[in-house]
């Protein structure tokens, strides 16, 4: 996984409350058995003014000229800034995915959905939560070529006008995505606890060690 | 001491390890694999040469893309049928039972789980898929989780987990006629807003929700995800250990009576803690309808459609004028003046036998309306369809002109064939009505079987209370 340590980035802002992953990455590219390759069909159908498809050459697609991140002044955004309960809905990683290659690296929102706020964090992605007032105050001082550093050491986002705001990140994510840790060799130095765990566990319910 | 909630108990019972920071590491002792989600996992694993830390602990099942007629010709789309492919590829390779499309124990990953007793109370249960909360119906903690985590139970068993805080819903007192589980949980949802539960686990409790038969409980949890809580509870009590009486991979002789005895703790205490407590009055939840893009966006069904003017909320207000645009309807509209186009009777909410038949007594001796281009009843597992057409149901619905499918996600999230095309208006009994989430430009409305079928039958919505009534005078 890539690490996230410190980005200056130009910041693209989707006005709108409880974006679903339906939305972030519609179902039919779901059927792709990579792990690579969705960014051209973020946001697929608010982007693009005809239907996906799976393995559709997107550079020749009919653009929704009015959907944000189709405008010149918000190519290369590396920070998107968006409402309450972003991600909500599917489990599917592909919406993560789908965020970090089309370019993405850190989303700022009032909240998040659970699973997609937890599947960022396995692909060097960084969400956000800032209060409401807070992300209502940066839409309001977004204007084209707006960008933000954001400090994942420091926890802190500094604007343009060198205003710093601090965000709360749990301390074992943090440490992980700074490093960009492999979660499952972290957990495999605990294997003797998963071991003495199971022995335990049979003992109580042995139908669970059985079939 | 205050006493423990069921959150409470499952969680310590599966603690392996905790950090300074309050993240642990959580033993899962069932993980359901399916093919959308799981081909980059199997990928990792192949990549690190890591093996599954217990291959017993996992069961997989084909479901999204399967096709609901025609199995014997295969899958037609070839990226469709590579996806079910590589899991078939993956699952011999790595020594994982799977159910096969010829399989009749093949269905919806959350029907096939308690159907066979491979889901049972106490257990920490994950798959690779949000509504993976259904299972916690029976008293587990049960919840969905992203690809690089499938992958992550796959080599370890564990998962890494900060506690959740508790939310307890009671639904108190009895519900009216034509009101069902679906529509209990619409109606928590439209309370709680879809974002109400995030950071939660939500124990369901209360004279309604024990009322409920185990199938209607599976109904409420699966759609907690709907209200943002990754997981969703109900105490074990006799309902729950009923149905996993005799269940093929439920514990047998000296175990069952063991796991009996342990089961019966699986409630919370009545003196636990709650971070958050909401009461409902059953009796006035009333037959729902989802009217947007979010289940959030829900009425009663002798409501209108409401008016984003009166929303003192901003952001609110943008959301209600933009489901109200995509879903081509105006403020005042009375619901039941909503004309359908296509009925879908099925997906992981509500294609148990329970399900089916509630739909089979409201569509018995009718006919579904001209107007209605399409009425599709998708049982939720071999089995389910099995049992639906020993006890006649298959006949009642194709004799009222509904088509009789094989099992699967179909037109929950339209992988496979089924689909919407755009601005087709649906009535579904599925758990999302997302833009698109049907169908490229579909239009989703959630109800319940009994008011799907109810609409199948008008053309459009009716009141299911008053309905059977109307019919007969």
């Amino acid at each position: 996984m890539r690490a996230f340590t410190q980005i200056t980035g130009l910041v693209a802002p989707i006005d709108r409350a409880n974006i679903d992953t339906d939305a972030i990455i519609p179902k039919q590219f779901l059927k792709s058995i990579r792990r690579s390759g969705f960014g051209p069909y973020l946001f697929d159908e608010w982007r693009y003014l005809d239907r996906g498809e799976p393995d559709m050459d997107c550079s020749t697609r009919p653009l929704n000229e009015h959907f944000i991140l189709n405008q010149p002044e918000y190519q290369g955004a590396e920070i998107l800034l968006t409402r309450e309960n972003f991600g909500c809905g599917s489990s599917r990683e592909h919406a993560p995915w789908a965020l970090e290659d089309f370019g993405f690296r850190a989303i700022i929102a009032p909240s998040f959905a659970d699973i997609f706020y937890n599947n960022c964090f396995k692909n060097g992605l960084l969400p956000i939560a800032l209060p409401a007032a807070e992300v209502d105050s940066l839409f309001q001082e977004l204007v084209p070529g707006y960008r933000l550093t954001i400090d994942l050491a420091a926890q802190t986002i500094t604007t343009p006008a060198g205003r710093s705001i601090r965000f709360d990140v749990d301390e074992t994510r943090k440490y992980r995505l700074l490093n960009g840790l492999d979660d499952i060799a972290l957990s495999l130095q605990h294997a003797d606890k998963i071991r003495e765990y199971e022995a335990k566990r049979a003992k109580r319910a042995p139908w669970l060690f059985t079939n | 001491m205050p006493g423990k909630t069921l959150y409470d108990k499952l969680w310590e019972d599966h603690v392996v390890h905790t950090e300074e920071d309050g993240s642990s590491l959580i033993y899962i002792d069932r993980q359901l694999v399916h093919e959308v989600t799981s081909p980059q996992a199997f990928e990792g694993l192949r990549l690190t040469g890591r093996k599954p830390w217990r291959t017993d602990r996992n069961l997989a099942v084909a479901d999204h893309n399967i096709p609901t007629t025609d199995r014997d010709k295969g899958i037609a789309d070839p990226v469709s049928r590579l996806q079910v492919e590589t899991l078939e590829k993956n699952c011999a390779e790595f020594g994982i039972t799977e159910f096969n499309m010829a399989d009749i124990r093949q269905g919806i990953v959350h029907v096939i789980g308690p159907e066979q007793g491979a889901t049972l109370p106490g257990m920490t249960i994950v798959c690779g898929d949000s509504h993976t909360s259904t299972h916690g119906a029976s008293g587990a903690l049960a919840f969905g989780i992203g690809t690089s985590e499938v992958e992550h139970v796959l080599a370890t068993q564990c998962l890494v987990q900060k506690k959740a805080k508790n939310m307890l819903i009671r639904v108190n007192g009895k519900t009216g006629p034509g009101v069902t589980a679906k529509d209990i949980v619409l109606a928590i949802i439209g309370k709680i807003g879809t974002a109400g539960g995030n950071g939660y686990t939500i124990e369901f409790a209360g004279e309604a929700i024990r009322a409920l038969s185990m199938e209607g409980r599976m109904t409420v949890c699966n759609m907690a995800i709907e209200a943002g809580a990754r997981a969703g509870l109900i105490g074990v009590d006799e309902v729950t250990i009923d149905y996993y009486r005799d269940r093929p991979y439920s514990p047998k002789g000296n175990d069952w009576f063991m796991a009996e005895r342990m089961w019966q703790n699986l409630h919370s205490d009545p003196d636990a803690k709650f971070d958050k407590v909401i009461d409902i009055d059953a009796a006035s939840i009333r037959p729902q309808v989802t009217w947007g893009t979010s289940p959030e966006l829900v009425v009663s069904v002798d409501d209108k459609v409401p008016n984003p003017e009166l929303e003192a909320d901003a952001v609110k207000k943008q959301s209600m004028i933009q489901a109200l645009k995509y879903m081509d309807l105006e403020p005042g509209q009375a619901i039941t003046d909503i004309k359908l186009d296509k009925i879908f009777i099925g997906s992981c909410t509500n294609s148990r036998i329970e399900d089916l038949r509630a739909a089979a007594a409201v569509a018995k001796g009718k006919k579904v309306a001209s107007s209605i281009k399409l009425a599709m009843v998708v049982p939720g597992s071999g089995l389910v369809k099995q049992q639906a057409e020993a006890e006649g149901l298959d006949k009642i619905f194709t004799e009222a002109g509904f088509e009789w499918r094989d099992p699967g996600c179909s037109m929950c999230l339209a992988m496979n064939a089924d689909r919407l095309e755009p601005g087709e208006r649906c009535a579904s009994t599925s758990n999302r009505n997302f833009e698109g989430r049907q169908g490229y430009g579909g239009r989703t409305h959630l109800v319940s079987p009994e008011m799907a079928a109810a609409a199948a039958i008008a053309g459009h919505f009716v009141d299911v209370s008053t309905w059977e009534k109307e019919v007969r005078q």
